[in-house]
């Protein structure tokens, strides 16, 4: 499952979440429910949302946003370099939303490092290849000492 | 016509409270890493602003 198909399974198990746009390392936007720009315009101004919150209380590391207004609602979650921000209807189940959204930021956070997990693999399975050489040539040399 | 006007003025307030009640207050809920929560109200400047950001997502998710 990747990022995008993450963002797909949450919208599909949530009726009150209209969007969502997930951020990767370095803020970048790894996945997005909407098309083309928007899911970048969302990604950017959920991430001034945070800084002037974050900012407004002395630069404590914020984990969880729920901003409340009267045409819908607006919740950020982040867990280490990652965030998902997500649109609701108004007057949503704050505490569920909040729990689909960490799901989803823990799926695609297990999905990034199965992907990185995979090079590493790859990598060190040619070595296994070349080792067989020379135990064929080791294995002759041990019968004769055993004759 | 004073029963009249009295059954008005109910239904005008009764409509204006469910009208009320029915609006969501605009606040922003934050949660912060060592397990402390601060809840602003839609009044004061802090609040204001970012409830402000927050309209800004709505209108860029929806434009």
């Amino acid at each position: 499952m990747d990022a995008g198909q993450a963002l797909a399974d949450l919208i599909e198990v949530s009726s009150q979440i209209d969007g969502a746009v997930l951020l990767g390392p370095g803020d970048e936007v790894a996945a997005s429910t909407w098309d083309g720009d928007r899911g970048a315009r969302v990604a950017a101004a959920a991430r001034a949302l945070v800084a002037a919150a974050e900012e407004a209380q002395g630069g404590s590391p914020l984990t969880q946003l729920h901003a409340a207004s009267e045409t819908g609602a607006v919740f950020c979650v982040r867990e280490g370099d990652r965030m998902v921000a997500a649109v609701t209807t108004p007057d949503p189940t704050v505490g569920l939303v909040f729990y689909d959204l960490r799901t989803t930021l823990r799926l695609a956070a297990e999905q990034a490092e199965a992907k990185a997990a995979k090079p590493r693999a790859k990598k060190a399975s040619p070595k296994k290849e070349a080792e067989p050489e020379p135990e064929a040539q080791a294995e002759p040399e041990q019968e004769v000492a055993d004759a | 016509m004073r029963r009249v006007v009295l059954a008005l003025a109910a239904a005008g307030a009764a409509v204006a409270y469910l009208r009320r009640r029915r609006t969501t207050p605009e606040r922003v809920d934050l949660y912060f890493e060592d397990g402390s929560m601060v809840s602003l109200a839609s009044g004061s400047g802090r609040a204001d602003r970012l409830v402000q950001l927050a309209r800004d997502v709505l209108v860029a998710a929806r434009a």
